[in-house]
C-alpha cells in the first residue's frame, strides 16, 4: 500500500517535472486518415486557442498507419476512414491490454466524376451502371444502361476509360464497399479493401492523380472525394439510392445517409447504400480511434474534453470546409460514450 | 591538314553537345521558372515567421517547418557526410582490393533502396523502441540516405586528382595521411562540395522517409525528442489537399525549399573560398 | 576479409620499412583505420536493412516461395501477391530513363566543361544542382499537369516516326511507362551533369594539350582523351542516377498509370516496385499484405544487385572496345 502511494507520488512528480520542461504543455500526438486532416487541423488549432496548454498534433499518415501506430503505442490516439476489424481490435487488446473505442467525427462521400466532350450536365448513374463500368462489362458511353437513365443527354459511342485511385485509401474503400453492396458480381470478383485488384482502368495517385487523368483523357470516368470535387469545381454525377431516387451528393444528403441507419454501440458501421429518402448512397463516417484506458491523467482529461468540445462547437465548423456534420442522434450517443474512456 | 570529314565530325559533335545542353538546361530552367511563378510570386513575410493556419484563414506560414527542415538537414549531414566522406577516402586512397569492390557495390545498392523503405527502417530501429516519433529518427533516416551519394561522389572527386600531385607530395617525404590531408583533399575541394550540395539537395526534398519518423507537427518542436514539421512533408500534405489556398502554399513552400538549399549552397561556397583555395 | 585487408596494408607505399609505431605517428594507420571503419559502416547498415526486410517479409515468403517473383496477380483482397508486373515496370522505366539521360547528361556535361565560358557554365551547373532539391511530389504534380498534356500533344509525332514498332502501339492515355521514363530522365539528369562536368574539369590540362598539339580536333581530344580519362567518374554518376531512378516513388506513381499488368507497348500503363510500396504501405493491414510489400522492397534490392552487376559488365566490355 505504502509502496503504491509512493509510486503514484513519484509518477505525479515526474509528470510535473516533465510538464515544466515542456513549458507546462501536454503535447498530444495523433495520426491517421488523410481525408479529415484539414478538418482536424482546424479543430485542434481552435481548441489550442481555447486551451493553450494542450497542443494536439495530428499527422496525416493514412488510415492504415493510424491503426498501426495507435496499436504500437507511438501516438496517443489514431484516426481512420474505415472501422477497425475484429482482428485489429483483438490485436490492440492483446498489445495494449485495453479496448479501443471508435468516435465518428464527420462524414464524407465519393462522387463519380467524368470527362465526356460535349456533356456538361450532371449525369444519372444507376448502381448497375457504375458496377458495370468498373467491372469492364459496360464499355461504351451509349450503353443502354446509361442512356436509359439519362434521357435527353446525347452520349457518344466512345470507349469508356476508367480511372481509379492507386494508393490505398478510405476513398477507395467506400467506393468498392458500395459496389459490393449493389453488385454480387463485384463482391465475388473484386471484394472490399483500401486497395483492390481492379478489373479495368488506370490508377491515379491521390485525388489529384485521378482528377488530372480524367481532365486529360476524353471519355473517362473516375471517383473522387466530394470535398475535392466541390473545392475544385468538378462536374459530378447523381447516383440512384436505395429508394430509387437520383441524388447528387451534398452535405445534407450525406448527413441524411447517417441519420437513417440504426447506430450500434461501438459506432462501427458502414452507411453505403443506406435506406431512406434523400440519402446519397456512397457516404461514410470517419472515426477517431481512442484507447479506452489512458494512463496519463492530464492527457485523458484533455482528450475527453476535446471530444466533448468537438461534438458541440466543433460540429458547427464542418460546413465551412465542406465536410458533412454528424446527425444529432449520433452526437447524443457519442457524448454518452465519452465516459467509457478511463 | 585536317580532312573535311574530321572537321565536319568535330563541328557536328560539338554542336550536338550544345543541343544536349539546351535541352537539359532548358527543361530544368522551365521547372525552376514554373516553381517561381506559382510559388515565389505569392510569398509573404508571414510564411517565414508564422505557424501554419487552418484552411480558409489567411496569413499562416511554415516557420516551424523551415526550422524543422534545417534541424533535420543538420542532423542528417552530421551522420551522412563524415561517414560517407571518410568511406570515400578509403575507397579512393586505400582501396583497390576486392573489399573495395564490395563496399562500392553495397553503396550503389543502398542508394537504390526506395526512400520509403529507409523510413520504415528508421522507424523499426528508433521509433518503435523509443515509443515515440522524433526529430532524431527523421535525421537518422535522412543521414542514412546521404551516405551513398557522399561516398560515391567523394571517391569520384578524390580519384580525379592527378597522380602526379600525390607523387610530388610523397617525394617530398610526406606520409600518405599527410598527402591526403594537405594535397589531395584541397585539390578536390570544389568537387567534394558539389557532391555534398547535391546530396543535401536530394534529401532536403524527401518526404517518404520522414512520414514515419519525423512525423510532422503543426507547432514548434523544441529539442530533438519530439515530432517535428519538415517542409517536404508540409508540401506533400498541402499539395494533396482539396483546398486551393493550401495548394498555393504548397507551391510557395516548394519554392522556399529550393531557396533554402540555394542559401546553404552559397554559404558553403563562401566559407570554402575564404579558406584560401579558389573554389569554383 | 582479413586477407583483403592485409593486401591493402602491403599495397600501401609507406608500409614496408617503417615499424608500426612510426606508421601510427605519421597518421597513416589512423587514417586507414578510421576510413575503413566508415566503409564498414556502410556494409553494416546495408546488412541490417536487408535483415529487417528479410525478417518482416517472412509470412509471404513462406506462403508464396519463389512464385512471388513470377506471378502477375496483385490482389490484396484475396491475399494473392505476385511481383512480376512491378519488376517489369521498374526495369523498363529505369532503362528508358538512362537511355535518354546518359547522352543528354554527358553531352551537356562535355559542353559545360569544355566549350562554355566558365562563368556561364558555373551558373548553369549551380541551377542544375538546385533541381535535385525539388521534392518529388512537385515533379509528380508537374508530371501529371504539364508533362502528360505535352506528351499527349506530341504523341502523333512520336507515333509517325516510331509507330511501326510494337513498342509504340495501342492507345495512349498520357499516363504510361513512357511518361514515367521521361519524368525519371528529368529527375536524374542533374546527377549526371553536375558530377560528370566536375570530373571532366578535373582532367589535367596537359592531357588535352598533348592531343591538340598532335593535331587532334577539339572533339577528337574530348572523345579520345578527356572522356576515357574521366570515365570512372562519369560511370559513378550514372550509377548514382540509376539507383535514384530505381527507387523513385512519388513522381513515377503520378504518371505511370499504376496498372499491375505487363504490356508490350511503352505507351501502355504499368507499375513500379517503389511506386506500389509508397502507394499501399500506409493503408496496408495484416501480416501477409504488409509482408508482401516489404518483400517487394527485398525484391527491389535483389533487382538492384542484378542490374548493377549487369551495368558493370557492360561497362567492362565497352571499355575494352571503345577505348580507342
Amino acid at each position: 500500500m505504502i509502496r503504491r502511494v509512493f509510486i503514484v507520488n513519484a509518477a505525479l512528480v515526474a509528470t510535473l517535472i516533465m510538464g515544466v520542461a515542456c513549458g507546462q504543455q501536454v503535447p498530444i500526438n495523433a495520426a491517421g486518415a488523410t481525408f479529415p486532416y484539414p478538418m482536424y487541423s482546424k479543430w485542434f488549432d481552435e481548441y489550442h486557442k481555447k486551451f493553450p496548454q494542450i497542443p494536439i498534433n495530428y499527422a496525416s499518415i493514412g488510415s492504415g498507419g493510424g491503426i498501426a501506430q495507435v496499436t504500437a503505442g507511438t501516438v496517443d490516439f489514431g484516426a481512420s476512414d474505415g472501422p477497425m476489424t475484429d482482428m485489429q481490435m483483438k490485436q490492440f487488446q492483446d498489445k495494449r491490454g485495453s479496448a479501443i473505442l471508435h468516435f465518428p467525427t464527420v462524414l464524407g462521400a465519393d462522387v463519380p466524376t467524368y470527362n465526356i466532350p460535349g456533356v456538361a450536365t450532371a449525369l444519372n448513374f444507376t448502381p448497375e451502371a457504375l458496377a458495370g463500368i468498373f467491372l469492364g462489362k459496360i464499355t461504351k458511353w451509349d450503353d443502354p444502361e446509361l442512356t436509359k437513365a439519362n434521357p435527353g443527354v446525347k452520349l457518344p459511342s466512345s470507349n469508356i476509360v476508367v480511372v481509379h485511385r492507386s494508393d490505398g485509401s478510405g476513398t477507395t474503400y467506400v467506393w468498392v464497399d458500395y459496389l459490393c453492396k449493389v453488385s454480387k458480381a463485384w463482391e465475388i470478383k473484386v471484394g472490399r479493401g483500401t486497395s483492390v485488384n481492379w478489373p479495368v482502368g488506370l490508377g491515379g495517385k491521390g485525388n489529384e492523380g485521378v482528377s488530372g487523368s480524367i481532365q486529360q483523357t476524353a471519355n473517362s470516368i473516375g471517383y473522387v472525394e466530394l470535398i475535392y470535387a466541390v473545392q475544385n469545381k468538378m462536374t459530378y454525377g447523381k447516383v440512384k439510392n436505395a429508394s430509387g431516387e437520383f441524388i447528387q451528393a451534398s452535405l445534407a444528403s450525406v448527413t441524411a445517409a447517417a441519420a437513417g441507419i440504426p447506430m450500434p454501440d461501438d459506432f462501427r458501421i458502414s452507411i453505403t447504400n443506406a435506406p431512406g429518402k434523400g440519402v446519397y448512397p456512397i457516404s461514410s463516417f470517419t472515426w477517431l480511434l481512442i484507447p479506452s484506458k489512458i494512463a496519463d491523467p492530464t492527457k485523458k482529461k484533455a482528450i475527453k474534453d476535446f471530444l466533448a468540445w468537438m461534438l458541440a462547437d466543433g460540429q458547427k465548423m464542418t460546413e465551412a470546409l465542406s465536410y458533412a456534420p454528424l446527425p444529432r442522434a449520433v452526437v447524443a450517443k457519442e457524448v454518452k460514450a465519452i465516459d467509457k474512456i478511463q | 591538314m585536317l580532312s573535311l570529314r574530321r572537321k565536319t565530325v568535330n563541328a557536328v559533335m560539338l554542336s550536338l553537345t550544345g543541343v544536349c545542353t539546351v535541352l537539359a538546361v532548358g527543361t530544368l530552367l522551365f521547372i525552376l521558372g514554373y516553381l517561381f511563378l506559382h510559388g515565389g510570386t505569392s510569398l509573404t513575410l508571414d510564411f517565414f515567421t508564422k505557424l501554419p493556419k487552418p484552411v480558409g484563414e489567411p496569413g499562416g506560414g511554415m516557420a516551424n517547418a523551415l526550422l524543422g527542415s534545417a534541424k533535420l538537414l543538420l542532423l542528417a549531414s552530421c551522420i551522412g557526410v563524415p561517414i560517407g566522406f571518410l568511406g570515400g577516402v578509403y575507397l579512393a586512397e586505400f582501396g583497390g582490393s576486392s573489399f573495395s569492390f564490395v563496399v562500392r557495390y553495397t553503396t550503389d545498392l543502398l542508394n537504390g533502396v526506395p526512400s520509403i523503405v529507409i523510413g520504415i527502417f528508421a522507424y523499426t530501429l528508433i521509433v518503435l523502441p523509443q515509443g515515440h516519433f522524433s526529430t532524431l529518427a527523421g535525421g537518422l533516416a535522412l543521414g542514412v540516405m546521404m551516405i551513398p551519394i557522399a561516398i560515391r561522389s567523394s571517391e569520384d572527386f578524390l580519384r580525379a586528382v592527378p597522380v602526379s600531385l600525390r607523387e610530388g607530395a610523397m617525394a617530398l617525404g610526406a606520409s600518405k595521411a599527410k598527402t591526403i590531408l594537405t594535397v589531395v583533399i584541397p585539390a578536390a575541394k570544389a568537387g567534394l562540395l558539389t557532391g555534398i550540395m547535391l546530396n543535401l539537395a536530394r534529401v532536403a526534398g524527401e518526404t517518404a522517409p520522414l512520414i514515419f519518423t519525423a512525423f510532422g507537427n503543426r507547432y514548434w518542436s523544441p529539442g530533438w525528442e519530439q515530432p517535428t514539421a519538415a517542409l517536404p512533408v508540409m508540401i506533400y500534405t498541402y499539395a494533396i489537399s482539396p483546398y486551393p489556398d493550401w495548394k498555393q502554399q504548397a507551391w510557395s513552400a516548394g519554392f522556399v525549399l529550393l531557396m533554402l538549399v540555394l542559401a546553404i549552397n552559397v554559404f558553403a561556397r563562401m566559407i570554402l573560398s575564404k579558406g584560401g583555395h579558389a573554389a569554383r | 576479409m582479413a586477407a583483403s585487408s592485409t593486401t591493402n596494408f602491403s599495397a600501401r607505399p609507406s608500409g614496408r620499412a617503417s615499424t608500426f609505431w612510426q606508421r601510427l605517428r605519421s597518421g597513416d594507420d589512423i587514417a586507414y583505420v578510421v576510413t575503413l571503419t566508415c566503409a564498414l559502416t556502410i556494409l553494416a547498415i546495408t546488412a541490417l536493412l536487408v535483415f529487417e526486410l528479410y525478417k518482416n517479409s517472412a509470412v509471404p515468403r513462406h506462403q508464396f516461395g519463389w512464385s512471388f517473383l513470377v506471378t502477375t496477380t496483385w490482389d490484396p483482397v484475396a491475399g494473392q501477391f505476385g511481383a512480376l508486373p512491378f519488376i517489369y515496370g521498374t526495369v523498363v522505366t529505369s532503362a528508358l530513363a538512362l537511355l535518354m539521360a546518359i547522352p543528354l547528361g554527358v553531352g551537356a556535361a562535355i559542353f559545360l566543361a569544355e566549350l562554355a565560358p566558365m562563368r556561364i557554365s558555373n551558373a548553369l551547373t549551380f541551377l542544375i544542382e538546385l533541381l535535385a532539391a525539388v521534392p518529388s511530389v512537385i515533379f509528380g504534380l508537374l508530371g501529371i499537369f504539364v508533362l502528360v498534356p505535352a506528351l499527349v500533344s506530341i504523341e502523333p509525332a512520336i507515333r509517325s516516326v516510331l509507330g511501326w514498332t510494337p513498342l509504340f502501339s495501342g492507345p495512349f492515355y498520357g499516363v504510361s511507362i513512357f511518361s514515367a521514363g521521361v519524368v525519371l530522365t528529368v529527375m536524374i539528369i542533374p546527377f549526371i551533369i553536375s558530377i560528370s562536368r566536375e570530373v571532366i574539369l578535373a582532367v589535367p590540362a596537359e592531357q588535352r594539350d598533348g592531343a591538340l598539339a598532335l593535331g587532334a580536333t577539339k572533339w577528337e581530344t574530348t572523345w579520345n582523351v578527356v572522356i576515357p580519362f574521366a570515365k570512372k567518374g562519369i560511370m559513378g554518376s550514372i550509377f548514382l542516377a540509376l539507383a535514384r531512378s530505381l527507387g523513385e516513388t512519388m513522381a513515377v506513381t503520378m504518371v505511370i498509370g499504376n496498372e499491375p499488368k505487363i504490356h508490350q507497348s511503352l505507351f501502355a500503363p504499368g507499375y513500379s516496385i517503389a511506386a506500389v510500396i509508397a502507394n499501399e504501405f500506409a493503408e496496408a493491414t495484416g501480416d501477409l499484405y504488409l509482408g508482401a510489400l516489404i518483400e517487394l522492397g527485398l525484391v527491389l534490392f535483389g533487382l538492384t544487385i542484378i542490374i548493377n552487376g549487369l551495368a558493370r559488365v557492360l561497362v567492362l566490355t565497352t571499355t575494352k572496345k571503345g577505348a580507342i
